[in-house]
């Protein structure tokens, strides 16, 4: 039994000691030893956890939510709430299921964001801006990681920027780089600074570049950002914010935003 | 491809914030506070897979787990305003287990009544043949069999233990037992594992 503790690692040092010292000399002990770590590292080696189906997170937070509200008008059993929800219930956003072993980290992270963000009111636009930075990298991350990268894919402008119509409130400018050699592979629908925004991508090579595009009066110039090897541009121009990341080296990088204020500095 | 991690991680973290203003500010104002059951599931979802496997090796049926692990979220939901532990994972796996263990009494009687045979019976076994035992513990699929035929409770605490990686503290208050059973249990658990992984002759 001892040993049971000493490979979970409960044993106090004296004992470890003296057994480890017994390990050498005693054959039976040390081969049930070795057995026992055989045994673990079958058990434990991952292949004996059930990893959730995908749909469980979705259909906890439904139903935790319907509790949540029953809970609040009447008071229903929660274990009766429970029996009538249908497992095949989803959510219709399901960025949940997007990863969950992600989210059981981001999670933890957003409380610690939420409550710098709530409780400092003193956090200055510059950290913000930061965050708005990190916000933008993870936007354009997420964007190749999900296979998701646009919504209406074109190279098109006379389509990409028609089809932001009715889903945004402002109309953004649309314009294909193609013959600077950033051609225009698409639009999507993002959400960032507590707002949906136009997302076009670019692609250089194979080299994807995201432009988050929304209206902001607040802030002007500009500004350069690097992070984990992505670089990213923003600036404001016509009262839009702009903001250009790619893994694209900085010149070029550098390059395309010039074509894009060149092309916005006369354009509606 | 290259994943800054670190920097999805506090994107989703982000995307996460800014649903819950979302929804608290959509809710005509209702609450300035990030409600309750918001601040429930930020400590508990991610505990979601590890909430599962249990109940999953506690029921060896997959929507049973399924349901008990609903049940338990509900159950921990109500009983979150009296949660002041920093250990959320084995506050909630505790709630996990109990949900399980009522279950299995109302459907499983009889496996909670083998779980005593099965112990009586379990003998000690030292000739464990290393070759077989190595070659076995590679194998999933044995492996999964020699853990599913394991009684109720020995299967509990490896779960809790391998699985989860829980200390003998922690599973000994999460199953309400003293921490010297938890390591006597533990290691029978681990002697019948190897044996069954052993000597026991796959069923055709």
């Amino acid at each position: 039994m001892l040993i049971h503790a000493y490979v979970d690692g409960e044993l106090d040092l004296l004992s470890t000691v003296k057994l480890e010292a017994h390990l050498r000399d005693c054959t039976p002990c040390a081969q049930a030893h070795k057995n026992l770590q055989t045994l673990r590292s079958g058990i434990s080696s991952g292949a004996l956890y059930f990893k959730a189906p995908n749909h469980l997170a979705g259909r906890v937070h439904l139903a935790l939510q319907e509790a949540d509200h029953a809970g609040a008008s009447s008071s229903a059993s929660v274990q009766e709430m429970s029996r009538r929800m249908p497992s095949q219930r989803l959510p219709k956003r399901m960025w949940w299921q997007f990863s969950w072993a992600w989210a059981g980290v981001a999670a933890a992270l957003a409380m610690a964001a939420l409550v710098v963000w709530r409780l400092d009111p003193g956090v200055s636009r510059r950290s913000q801006n930061e965050l708005l930075a990190q916000e933008v990298l993870s936007s354009h991350v997420r964007s190749l990681m999900a296979n998701h990268l646009t919504d209406v894919p074109s190279s098109d402008q006379h389509t990409v920027k028609p089809w932001f119509n009715g889903k945004l409130d402002f109309s953004p400018p649309v314009k294909d780089l193609g013959a600077e050699g950033f051609p225009l592979v698409g639009g999507r629908l993002d959400y960032l600074d507590d707002r949906p925004v136009a997302a076009l991508v670019y692609q250089r090579r194979k080299h994807f570049i995201n432009l988050f595009i929304w209206p902001s009066d607040s802030g002007s110039g500009q500004k350069t950002v690097m992070r984990q090897g992505y670089n990213l541009f923003h600036w404001t121009q016509s009262s839009m914010s702009y903001w250009a990341v790619s893994d694209l080296n900085s010149s070029e990088l550098q390059e395309f935003v010039h074509l894009v204020q060149n092309h916005t500095r006369g354009a509606p | 491809m290259n994943i800054p991690e670190q920097a999805f991680i506090f994107g989703a973290g982000i995307k996460r914030t800014q649903n819950r203003s979302y929804i608290v500010g959509g809710k005509d104002g209702r609450l300035a506070e990030p409600k309750m059951v918001e601040r429930f599931e930020e400590a508990m979802l991610p505990h979601l897979a590890a909430a599962y496997n249990l109940a999953r090796w506690l029921t060896r049926n997959g929507p049973d787990a399924e349901d008990l692990v609903q049940d338990a979220y509900l159950r921990a939901l109500k009983a979150f305003d009296g949660f002041r532990g920093d250990n959320g994972r084995a506050w909630l796996l505790r709630i996990v287990r109990n949900t399980c263990y009522t279950w299995l009494q109302e459907n499983r009687v009889q496996e909670l009544a083998t779980a005593f045979d099965e112990e009586v019976h379990a003998t000690e076994d030292g000739s464990t043949n290393p070759e077989t035992l190595l070659l076995r513990s590679a194998d999933k699929q044995f492996l999964n069999e020699a853990l599913e035929r394991l009684p109720l409770e020995f299967r509990e605490v490896i779960v809790l233990r391998e699985l989860e990686g829980l200390s003998y503290k922690e599973i000994a208050e999460l199953a309400g037992i003293p921490v010297g059973t938890v390591m006597s249990r533990l290691a029978r658990a681990r002697e019948r594992l190897q044996e069954l992984l052993t000597l026991s002759v796959k069923e055709p």
